[in-house]
């Protein structure tokens, strides 16, 4: 049997990394998307290392949509039949640190939003008719609801839970699993110079990524625990919620 | 080339990152959790590029903290943490030669080449440690007799220093360069990637045999008996143990075995434990070790015990019980290594023993081992031939730091010299003896803008960052 693939956009990603280790650990082919080249090159001789049949990158900055379709393609070329598409790039930025500058607050959202909800798209319908595997990408806990410190991004990873609840109906019956994954605060470069509140580690949220997908879930908290506190967020009265700086 | 993630958000936060604490920095400590320090400010590199090339401060490399003491720390200076640079950049599985981040642990490097046939050529008593700081101590592992230091198996590797300069070093290329970076406790700039010559094995089953000595004397000439026929040897020592009995204990010898069926055996899956949180003192205290000695070393009750375990708890057994440094409580512990040349060695190290005895030094691991005749290119290397003793004790009070000081003049009497991977208390004149010779061919090797506590403490007799 031919091993499986794996397509993952924003390769370089602390968490794709982690993830990834686990399908190189399997021998399954790789094809890894993301803007440097040189830490490209270094995760795919990595990844060959640690057990990966075969790597290949192409190199793209994912604000330009206007590439997606050659992601795409590349990857439709790279694997007849894709096994798991892993959507993980992404920018996070605290609302004082872009409210002076809204075009800044849209990268945000150009970022995390359109370039996601484009890719999932094109991925979406360019599998269709393999009537197999699993699209999953990162969101976060921080999409379940707005808080005052963090409402650009958290609504760019609204936007994407909303999109993928969608995707999920309309291809279930087509045999493609759409996963939501949405970590709590985990140690990657992403939270250099921020707290770490309950934070996880790669390694751990990378497990319960690779899980979940194995096990065909539709929604991934990881750690877990996120799953009860957000609950709890969310039924806080708006009144006690509107008090609460965070 | 590269990137510059720290410059990129900088452009992008102003100064919002600089007023808010560096949050994420858990002031990295030792091993020994002693002394303590805080550093201005800690970067974890995720690329290799992302090592500051400019400095304003004393910097250095930070591998995962498995000394002991301050030559891993560096108290008011910059640290760069390296542990999530651990890529690997090739691995040739027919030659065993493996080329990697700096950052990689010898744990994850294992997972990778012990299914191909190929281990470390040298391993530390535990697996946690990364190749940057295996090389910056150029640590040695119970094969010294037969194949020195893990420096004798680096065949090349890359040092970034403070003014942006990168080096290709190894024998041949930027050779002196190559000589001070292994041993060179960090301090002639970063490791970006190491390359090693990995070692092949028949299976992963080691075969351990346990010698049990009656006294100093039978457990040196068990070693050296031990040591022309196996690969691995060490001695466990019962410090408690006086009179004739003194330096009683169990010679412990493994080699890896080929197996019937020519495979390399099974993945190990052994339990994995951890300690939670920081013991109060008494748990590791003079009585309570007194007791695991004693029954450690009644435990074996013939004087040959063979027994065919994986690697990983034959080389690892500590790490079966993760921050198990935590056990010694708030006020840490420290480790005192030292290496007592060949023709002096007995004598000397009953000497040694019964020093810290005198001194109320309790010490729940004590081990003993042979270094061979291999040198290492290391320049500031610790191994020479001769005995070496490692004892682990609790931190109590001033006794315990006299003896260790008492026990420093007996070494250097004799021309012998202490670890400084394992050091937090040696005086700095008392190691600058040590060492002269080598630290006068040291110092123009030194980055201008690399430091650490542990240098600080040696050079300086202390003096903190100007
Ligand atoms: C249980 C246990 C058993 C041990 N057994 C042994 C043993 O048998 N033999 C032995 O020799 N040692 C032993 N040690 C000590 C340990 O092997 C060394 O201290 C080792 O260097 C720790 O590696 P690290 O990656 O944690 O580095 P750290 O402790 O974080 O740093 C060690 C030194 O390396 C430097 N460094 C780290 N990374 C880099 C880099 N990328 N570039 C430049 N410099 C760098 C640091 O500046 C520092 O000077 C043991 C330690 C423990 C906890
Ligand atoms: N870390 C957390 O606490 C946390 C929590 C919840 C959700 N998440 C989400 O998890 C995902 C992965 O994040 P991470 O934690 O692994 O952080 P990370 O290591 O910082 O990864 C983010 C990645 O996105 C890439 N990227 C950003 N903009 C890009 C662009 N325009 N084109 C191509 N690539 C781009 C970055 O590439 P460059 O290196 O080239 O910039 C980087 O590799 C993100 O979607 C994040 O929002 C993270």
């Amino acid at each position: 049997m031919n091993p499986s693939s794996i397509v993952i956009i924003g390769a370089t990603s602390g968490i794709a990394q982690g993830v990834a280790r686990h399908y190189a650990q399997r021998g399954w082919n790789i094809y890894l998307v993301a803007r440097n080249t040189d830490a490209l090159a270094a995760i795919q001789s990595d990844l060959l290392a640690r057990g990966a049949m075969k790597v290949e990158s192409m190199a793209a900055d994912l604000r330009d949509v206007s590439r997606h379709d050659e992601v795409v393609k590349g990857a439709q070329q790279f694997s007849e039949t894709i096994g798991v598409v892993l959507i993980a790039h992404g920018i996070l930025r605290n609302q004082l640190e872009i409210d002076y500058d809204a075009d800044e607050m849209l990268q945000v959202w150009n970022v995390n939003a359109t370039s996601s909800i484009s890719l999932l798209h094109r991925f979406g319908v360019a599998m269709e008719t393999q009537r197999s595997g699993t699209i999953a990408i990162i969101s976060s806990v921080a999409g379940d609801r707005g808080r005052r410190s963090l409402y650009t991004y958290g609504s760019t990873k609204a936007a994407v839970s909303h999109f993928v609840a969608g995707m999920r109906g309309r291809y279930k019956p087509l045999g493609i699993n759409v996963l939501d994954i949405k970590p709590g605060p985990v140690d990657t470069p992403m939270m250099t110079g921020r707290t770490l509140m309950l934070g996880a580690t790669v390694e751990t949220v990378a497990k319960d990524i690779v899980a979940a997908i194995d096990k065909r879930k539709g929604v991934l908290y990881t750690p877990w625990f996120w799953r009860v506190i957000m609950r709890i967020v969310r039924m806080i009265p708006e009144p006690i919620f509107l008090k609460i700086k965070f | 080339m590269g990137r510059r993630r720290s410059n990129r958000s900088n452009r992008h936060f102003g100064n919002l990152r600089r007023i808010k604490p560096a949050v994420m920095e858990q002031l990295p400590s030792s091993w020994g959790r002693y002394p303590a320090s805080r550093a201005r400010s800690v970067v974890d590199a995720a690329w290799t590029s992302d090592v500051p090339s400019r400095v304003d401060a004393p910097l250095l490399a930070y591998g995962l903290g498995r000394s002991y003491g301050d030559v891993c720390l560096n108290d008011g200076g910059d640290v760069v943490r390296m542990h999530r640079c651990d890529r690997v950049l090739s691995f040739d599985r027919e030659l065993g030669i493996i080329r990697a981040e700096a950052g990689l642990s010898i744990a994850d490097l294992l997972r990778i080449c012990v299914p191909h046939g190929w281990f470390v050529p040298v391993t530390p008593g535990t697996r946690y440690v990364t190749l940057g700081g295996a090389v910056a101590n150029d640590v040695h592992g119970k094969n010294h007799h037969r194949v020195g230091t893990f420096g004798c198996h680096v065949r090349c590797l890359e040092l970034r220093r403070t003014d942006g300069s990168v080096h290709l070093c190894s024998l041949t290329d930027n050779a002196n360069l190559f000589s001070a970076t292994i041993a060179g406790m960090g301090l002639t700039g970063v490791i970006t990637w190491v390359e090693i010559q990995l070692l092949p094995i028949a299976s992963r089953i080691v075969i351990q045999e346990s010698v049990k000595a009656k006294s100093l004397h039978d457990l040196i000439e068990q070693t050296d008996a031990s040591d022309a026929d196996w690969d691995y040897t060490v001695s466990w020592i019962d410090v408690m143990s006086r009179g004739s009995s003194l330096g009683r204990g169990l010679v412990l010898r493994g080699r890896f075995q080929d197996m019937a069926d020519g495979t390399l055996g099974k993945p190990w899956k052994g339990p994995i434990l951890s300690v939670p949180i920081e013991a109060p003192s008494w748990l590791l205290s003079k009585p309570t070790i007194s007791l695991f000695n004693t029954v450690w070393y009644n435990r074996q009750l013939g004087r040959l015990k063979r027994t065919e375990l994986d690697a990983e708890p034959f080389f690892y057994p500590l790490d079966a019980v993760g921050s198990w440094n935590l056990l010694y409580g708030r006020r840490g512990m420290l480790q005192y290594q030292c290496v007592i040349p060949a023709d002096d060695g007995e004598r000397v190290m009953r000497r040694i023993l019964e020093e810290m005895q005198r001194g109320g030094v309790s010490s729940f691991l004590a081990v003993l081992k042979k270094f061979g005749p291999l040198v290492s290119p290391g320049l500031m290397s610790f191994p020479r031939p001769g005995l070496t003793l490692t004892l682990d004790m609790p931190i109590s009070g001033k006794p315990m730091f006299e003896a260790l000081h008492r026990c420093d003049e007996l070494v250097h009497s004799v021309g012998g010299r202490v670890y400084s991977a394992k050091d937090s208390r040696v005086r700095g004149s008392m190691f600058r003896a040590m060492y002269a010779d080598e630290i006068a061919r040291f110092l123009p090797h030194i980055d201008p803008g690399m430091s650490s506590s542990f240098w600080r403490r040696i050079m300086n007799d202390g003096k903190d960052i100007a």
